[in-house]
Order: structure tokens, then C-alpha cells, then sequence
């Protein structure tokens, strides 16, 4: 709405602004009144559902509604769902799988999609094709658990780690390769003169070019493996090493004679945060990373 | 050092190609094979393996009753054929991916033509839009039970007393709906950057041409929209394929388990201990996206080049 004229001149732009004749100031108006309508339904509607849910004692909360509380106890609800849920528990489980899940995504990747993108042998084109075949194919949860029973990691955090890295790795390999295929191979030249082993070479030229998209991958995988349950679940099941979302659904699944709507979503909200968070900071880096790996 | 730089020099002269006879190839030395290997291997150990033991459990009887496994052949297949889980779970589970593809592409596709532009305006609302991929999905169905439960907001909001999630035939499509509006900020980044990649002249060109936007859109964006199709509807369709945490959340699998895909059945059948008829599922939810979803990226694909 403010800044419409300074970036009407681009041409990509002319092409919607104008609908015929009587359009273009139709458009003008109407696209913004018709986003902050679509927001407010969409996102608004649920997002209010949420907090002011959270913020309502039981018997308001029971049969959920858009009104806003007659007695406000934000502090109990979120007192009662990090007490009830086991939440810190559940925090630092969270943490110990996603946090090691990812940085072996990242690194792992990061070496193979050099490999990968810089040799051009049959042999591994086909190690190649295979490793991004978790691109398509369903990680066979069933038998993994079978598998990690007679290694004896179920119900570990090492046996999610190394399930969560191999499940992911598929999709950082293959957006790291095509990224370093861009890269130009001077580079790395330049410093073989120089008198720089492939180590080397990859840690100080590779890793640092590679920032954007290991931005990104963070962010994917950190998002599938932090509000991941389906998985959790089989590996990891209920016990102490419940992460956050399996002590939200064992919150939830305690509502057995009354719904208990108040803590689930005051749940919801600090299960979150971490995330909302996390785009926030780095909002940038993020869309121009997804954007940028997904169309090549 | 020095003694390195000569080294490596001498087996391979950086500008020219080919390979010296009796020496390492010059991409073995220059990135050595073992830089992939830890990779591959952790994928081939927790990724492939366990694809592949996928195609011996289900002719056993492994489950919690047995204390060793034994091969039963297609037992495991004849027991979900006939109690009519497998067709009915193959068929909730494709006409979910199929609604919650068309969705989510519907609605990220609509949202990045609204929000095309690159005005401050519009990087909020991309934003806001943006919001429910951050939020876990088991959140988001949490969130929509509450909206949608019979005794739920929508219904007090508009006071009516629909049953929304208790609909044998409309349920599954408006969970798919769900799935889409969880996805939708995801698919309207991809298509942003697949409109931000056509070229201003090109778009000038059409409309010099006297194309009007529908036109414009039809004949120029949309065909250069491919790739970010290609992707979007690849992901959205694999993702919702494996699909879990929403149903669940929402409707558990219900009404009358008309909402039961694949994954919710092998949750619970695998919660019941029956490990092998669970396995049996899971092979034909490999088959099935093997089947389906690389024929259709390889058809997306081609069509990229023909457009």
C-alpha cells in the first residue's frame, strides 16, 4: 500500500496491475483489501483461536469460540502446560535429536555434495542417484524400527539422530550439489596451486561458499524434525525421551472426561515460539534460500 | 608443503583433462571418494536397509506375539485385502495427495500472484501467509479440531451445528484443505521466485503484443512457471503421501476410518503388535509413490522442456 508507486515502474509488475480499462485502479484497491481479508480469515481466525484459548480458564476454554476471555489466567494455563506437559523435559529432548540431526545433515552433506557435483564417473553418478532417492521414496518406518532393535538403538536418542540424518540427508545433498555445480572450479584450482589438500580446500573454500543453502537446509530440516511426531513416535515412543510434540499429543490425550483446550494451546504457542523465532532472525536468508534451490 | 603442491601438481596439470596412466585419476585425488562416504553409508545403513529388509518382513508373521519370525509367505497381503483395509487406505491416501496437492498449489499459486509484487505491503502479508509451515502440524490440527469440532468455534461463530469432521464423503477433502493451508507459504514462496525468474522483456513483449492479463498469463507465466510446479507439486505430493500428523490430530483416522491413510493404519496396526501386516502396509506405500510419483516428476519434467 505505502510503497506501490516507487516499485510500479518494473515491468514484471505492469502485467497484473492492469485488468482493462476500468482495472487498474480496481486493482489497486481491491488487491490489498482482498489480502487483509484473506489474512484476517485464514490466519487471523486461527491464530486468535489460539491465544485467546490459552488465556481462558477450563470451563470457558471447553467448547472453543472466538470470544475473548471473561477472566484472563494466561500465567496459570502456561504455568499448568509447561508443569503438566513436561515441556522443559521435552525442550531439551527436542534439542538433543534435532540439533545433532542437523548438524550431521549439514556436514555429511556438505562433503558427499562435493564429491558429488565436482566427479563425473558413472560410479558416482549412481551413488549420486541413490542418495537423493529419499527425495521420493517413504522412509520404511516399520522395518527401521525392526533395524534399530537389533542394533540396539531403539528408544534412543542416537538411533533418532541416525534415523532423522538419514531420512533428510537426501534432500541437503541434493541441494547442496547443485549448488556447488554453480561454484566455479578456480576457485579450488587457484588453491591446489597454492598448495592446499582437499581437507582443506573444503573446509576454507567449500563450506564457507555453501553459507546460503546450508542456511536453508537448517531451517527445512530443523522445521520437519522439530514438530516431527510419525517417526518419534516408533523410535523413540513415550518414554523419557519424548520430544515436545509427543508431549503435546500425550497433553491432548489426556482430555478424557474434559477437553482441556486451554493447555493444549498454550502448549501450541511455546512449542512454537522457537521457530517463529528463528524466522524471524533470519526471514532473508531463508526465502532466498528456499527460492533459490527449488527452481534450478 | 612445497613437497604437496608439487605432488599434486604433477598428477594432475590444473587446465588440461584426461588422466595420466598409472596414477589416481585427477578427481580421485583432488576430491577423494571419502568425503562421500560417511554420508552414504549413514543413508544406506538407516535409509536403504531398512527399505530393503521392507521387502522380507511382510511375508512373515513378525508381531509381538511371536517370539521368533517365520516366513508365512502372502499371508499378511490376504489379511488386509480382505477386511478391505488396503484398498481403502490406497484410496483415502491418493485422493488426499491428490486434494491436498491441488490445495496447496492453489492457494500458494494464488497467494504469490496477490503478493507479487515487491512492496513492503506485500513482504508482511508474504510473512504472515508464511506463519502455519513454522507451526508443527500436529499443532495445526490441534488448532483446526477446536475450529471445526462440532461443538468448536466455526460452528459458534456462525451458529450452525455442522458436523465438519463427522462427514464419511466431505471430511477427508477438508482435512486435505487443512493440509494445504499448512503448506500454502511454502508453495507461494517457490512460485515468488518462479515469477520473480521471467524475464521483464518478455512480459513487455506480450503486452506490446496487446495480450491482456489473463493471456499474459496463460501464455507467458504460466509455461514459465514449470519448474516451481514441477517442485511444488512433487513435494506436496510425496508429503502429503506420507501424511500423519494432521488426520491424526484432526480426525484420527475417522469417521468410519474414512480418512485412515496409509500411515495412521500402520500406527495403529503397529500399535496393536502386529509388526508384519504394519511392514505389509508400509511396502505398499513404497510401491505406490514408486509407481505413481516418478512416473508424474518425470512427466513434469519433460514437460518443462516441451513448454
Amino acid at each position: 500500500m505505502t510503497s506501490t508507486p516507487g516499485t510500479l515502474p518494473r515491468p514484471g509488475t505492469a502485467g497484473i496491475s492492469g485488468t482493462g480499462a476500468a482495472g487498474p485502479r480496481l486493482w489497486r484497491y481491491g488487491r490489498p483489501a482482498l489480502v487483509v481479508l484473506l489474512a484476517a480469515l485464514a490466519i487471523g481466525v486461527p491464530l486468535w483461536l489460539v491465544l485467546v484459548t490459552s488465556a481462558k480458564p477450563q470451563g470457558e476454554a471447553v467448547r472453543p469460540n472466538l470470544d475473548p476471555p471473561r477472566h484472563w489466567q494466561p500465567a496459570d494455563n502456561y504455568a499448568d502446560a509447561v508443569g503438566q506437559g513436561e515441556m522443559l523435559r521435552g525442550f531439551v529432548n527436542s534439542l538433543l535429536v534435532v540439533v545433532p540431526s542437523v548438524a550431521l545433515v549439514l556436514i555429511l552433506g556438505a562433503g558427499a555434495a562435493w564429491v558429488f557435483a565436482r566427479r563425473s564417473s558413472k560410479l558416482v553418478s549412481a551413488a549420486y542417484a541413490l542418495t537423493i532417492s529419499g527425495l521420493l521414496l517413504p522412509p520404511a518406518v516399520i522395518t527401521i524400527v525392526m533395524e534399530l532393535r537389533q542394533l540396539g538403538l531403539a528408544g534412543t536418542r542416537p538411533g533418532m539422530i541416525a534415523v532423522y540424518t538419514g531420512m533428510y540427508l537426501s534432500t541437503s545433498v541434493f541441494f547442496m550439489t547443485g549448488f556447488i555445480r554453480t561454484i566455479p572450479t578456480e576457485l579450488e584450482e587457484a588453491a591446489r596451486i597454492d598448495g592446499a589438500g582437499p581437507t582443506r580446500i573444503f573446509l576454507r573454500i567449500i563450506l564457507p561458499l555453501l553459507r546460503p543453502v546450508i542456511a536453508t537446509a537448517t531451517i527445512m530440516v530443523m522445521l520437519y524434525a522439530w514438530s516431527d511426531i510419525f517417526y518419534a513416535f516408533f523410535v523413540l515412543g513415550g518414554g523419557d525421551g519424548a520430544t515436545l510434540p509427543i508431549n503435546l499429543y500425550q497433553v491432548a490425550g489426556a482430555q478424557l472426561y474434559l477437553n482441556n483446550w486451554h493447555l493444549i494451546f498454550a502448549y501450541v504457542v511455546v512449542m512454537s515460539l522457537p521457530m517463529v523465532a528463528v524466522f524471524l532472525v533470519a526471514q532473508r536468508k531463508i526465502v532466498s534460500g528456499i527460492t533459490s534451490g527449488a527452481v534450478k | 608443503m612445497a613437497d604437496t603442491a608439487i605432488r599434486t601438481r604433477g598428477a594432475a596439470p590444473p587446465t588440461r583433462g584426461g588422466k595420466k596412466p598409472g596414477r589416481l585419476p585427477r578427481a580421485a585425488v583432488h576430491h577423494p571418494w571419502w568425503f562421500a562416504l560417511p554420508a552414504v553409508a549413514v543413508f544406506a545403513a538407516f535409509f536403504l536397509v531398512p527399505n530393503l529388509l521392507n521387502f522380507y518382513y511382510p511375508f512373515t508373521n513378525w508381531s509381538s506375539y511371536h517370539p521368533d519370525v517365520a516366513f508365512t509367505g502372502l499371508d499378511n497381503f490376504r489379511t488386509i485385502a480382505d477386511d478391505g483395509s488396503l484398498l481403502r487406505s490406497i484410496r483415502t491416501t491418493l485422493l488426499y495427495a491428490a486434494l491436498a496437492a491441488l490445495f496447496q498449489n492453489g492457494f500458494g499459486l494464488g497467494l504469490a500472484l496477490l503478493l507479487e509484487e515487491d512492496s513492503r505491503f506485500n513482504r508482511f502479508f508474504r510473512a504472515v501467509f508464511f506463519l502455519p509451515v513454522l507451526i508443527s502440524a500436529l499443532a495445526v490440527g490441534y488448532v483446526f479440531q477446536a475450529l471445526l469440532d462440532q461443538d468448536g468455534a466455526v460452528n459458534a461463530a456462525l451458529g450452525t451445528d455442522i458436523p465438519w469432521l463427522g462427514s464419511t464423503t466431505w471430511t477427508v477433502v477438508l482435512v486435505s484443505v487443512i493440509h494445504g493451508w499448512k503448506w500454502m507459504g511454502l508453495a507461494m514462496l517457490i512460485y515468488l521466485a518462479g515469477l520473480k525468474g521471467i524475464p521483464g522483456d518478455m512480459l513487455e513483449a506480450a503486452k506490446v503484443d496487446g495480450a491482456g492479463p489473463w493471456r499474459t498469463f496463460r501464455s507467458v507465466r504460466w509455461p514459465m512457471l514449470a519448474p516451481a510446479l514441477t517442485f511444488n507439486v512433487t513435494t506436496a505430493l510425496i508429503g502429503s503421501m506420507n501424511t500423519f500428523d494432521i488426520v491424526q490430530a484432526t480426525t484420527g483416522g475417522g469417521p468410519a476410518a474414512s480418512t485412515e491413510v496409509f500411515n495412521i493404519y500402520m500406527f495403529r496396526i503397529f500399535g496393536q503388535g502386529l509388526y508384519a501386516q504394519a511392514s505389509a502396509m508400509s511396502l505398499v506405500l513404497f510401491l505406490i509413490v514408486v509407481v505413481i510419483a516418478i512416473p508424474l516428476v518425470v512427466g513434469l519434467r519433460r514437460r518443462e522442456q516441451t513448454l
